[in-house]
């Protein structure tokens, strides 16, 4: 193959419910004589296998629960697989629960150096970009402001603008287009699709058919942990057309 | 190996700010700011010495140096290894949504508590100037306790941050153990006493003693014990090692557990 942006290798992950998480040493030690720490074991995910050119775009498709935002995390890094692989080549911004990285009491403008370097930016970089973060997040007024006092749209809005503000490679998107006010959506839009114009791969969970059908060209679903349809978004959508009536 | 370099080369950046946002926050919306840096430890020592110094009948007119080096390597120790061992935690919700390198986070706090204890070291000056204990050529030899003091701290924070997140009740136990570790430092006594008796152990075998005792020596001008150096040094590796070890190996679990 060409130069596969994504590879994923047979991912299974595995979560222990513990009805009662075991968090206290004493509980622990306890259930540890007693032979009780059982765990209820719960596949999020299992055999999840495909492989993504550079330039794709996949949209995952499925129910509540089907395990689409664990995928995502998995493929960013955030959790690890418990059996199986994921290659990852070129950079990835995250659009996962935008500014996330904020930290509440540091101004909009210390944020911005914060939650870029969190995202692998180095400082001179952010320095130059700056203005354009600010000008984009159309927060100007409000940068040295601590975070606590800023609305959760305004909080998105400025994690936008950073983790866009350089040209990913990869671009995860967790139904973010609905972010803040129509114009800004808009404007976030626009800025998605001059990346996508760019050919960045992408990665976009969403429960509407109709966004997967304008954005991507492959699709995926997901049912209980599982894989049950991959390929062009058109055969795909007829599956989950067929599924969801 | 070379993969976790060039992570850390990568986001040596964030470990920077992570560093300077624990410096700058600490002291945010104080009036007087950094400037507590050097208060803080001053008003202790006055405490200190008022209580052990004067009123316990101790004539010695150096006796605040003797606190004050005491007093600022424990607290060091102290606070350095419980923001490590909660560092975890504080950092969940980044930890949730973005790929981090998770070891930054322990480590800048140990780093960030560092600066901090190194900017207050100026009062340690000032005061010993005041009080007519001079630097000799043996406060070169200073360097080696504060780096080893840095090692310890960041071994024993990274194995709490480690076990903290599985157990909670660490926060609290390891309060215990701190008060545990300032008294058995000759913080606020003189260890002679000690030493000679069959206790001495309790001050010899204590790596953190052992670094605190290093370090007066270079500020008295009297040359280091080789026991305390080889001890507290052999100690704070073998901790660092097990540290990171734990770390490493548990490190992919703590998102499930936060």
């Amino acid at each position: 193959m060409a130069n596969p942006a994504i590879k994923v290798e047979d991912v299974s992950i595995r979560f222990n419910l513990s009805k009662e998480k075991t968090d206290s040493l004493k509980e622990y030690v306890i259930k540890f004589l007693k032979r009780e720490i059982k765990y209820d074991e719960f596949w999020a995910l299992k055999n999840i296998s495909f492989e993504l050119q550079k330039g794709e775009r996949l949209g995952i498709l499925g129910l509540n629960g089907a395990g689409k935002s664990t995928l995502l995390k998995i493929i960013a890094g955030v959790y690890k697989p418990s059996v199986g692989t994921v290659e990852r080549h070129g950079r990835i911004a995250p659009l996962l629960e935008l500014g996330a990285g904020f930290d509440m009491q540091y101004t909009g403008k210390e944020n911005v150096y914060l939650y870029g370097s969190v995202l692998g930016l180095n400082r001179d970089f952010l320095a130059s970009k700056y203005d354009e973060i600010v000008e984009f997040s159309g927060l100007k007024k409000f940068m040295d402001v601590p975070m606590k006092n800023y609305s959760s749209g305004m909080r998105a809005r400025l994690g936008f603008a950073i983790a866009t503000v350089v040209n990913p490679d990869i671009l995860i998107l967790d139904e973010v287009l609905a972010v803040g006010d129509s114009k800004f959506r808009k404007k976030s839009e626009n800025r998605v699709m001059e990346m996508f114009g760019k050919g960045v791969t992408v990665l976009f969970v969403s429960h509407s058919l109709e966004q997967v059908r304008s954005l991507c060209n492959k699709a995926m679903i997901l049912e209980n942990g599982q894989m049950i349809a991959y390929g062009d978004t058109e055969k795909v959508a007829r599956v989950y057309k067929m599924k969801t009536e | 190996m070379k993969k976790v370099f060039a992570g850390f080369m990568r986001y040596r950046y964030l470990l920077a700010e992570l560093v300077k946002k624990g410096i700058k926050l600490k002291y945010r919306r104080s009036y007087l700011g950094l400037i507590w840096t050097l208060i803080e430890p001053l008003l202790t020592m006055i405490v200190l010495t008022i209580v052990f110094g004067t009123l316990l009948g101790k004539g010695d007119k150096t006796f605040p140096v003797y606190v004050l080096t005491g007093r600022l390597l424990y607290s060091m120790f102290a606070s350095g290894t419980r923001s490590a061992m909660k560092a975890i935690r504080t950092n969940s919700a980044m930890i949730k949504k973005v790929y981090v390198p998770k070891y930054l986070y322990p480590l800048s706090e140990v780093l960030f508590n560092y600066v901090i204890f190194l900017l207050s070291l100026i009062v340690l000056v000032a005061v010993a100037l005041v009080l007519g204990v001079y630097p000799t050529w043996y406060l070169l030899q200073a360097v080696v306790p504060l780096f080893t003091l840095l090692l310890m701290s960041l071994g024993v924070g990274m194995f709490l941050a480690t076990y903290a997140v599985f157990f909670r009740d660490l926060e609290y136990l390891w309060s215990v153990a701190l008060m545990l570790i300032m008294y058995t430092c000759a913080i606020f006594y003189y260890p002679e006493t000690l030493l000679k008796s069959r206790y001495y152990f309790i001050l010899r075998y204590n790596p953190l003693y052992c670094v605190i005792d290093n370090f007066r020596s270079a500020i008295y001008g009297s040359p280091m014990n080789l026991h305390n150096t080889l001890f507290a040094l052999g100690f704070s590796i073998v901790m660092l090692m097990i540290g990171f070890g734990v770390f490493y190996k548990e490190q992919d679990k703590f998102v499930l557990y936060i």
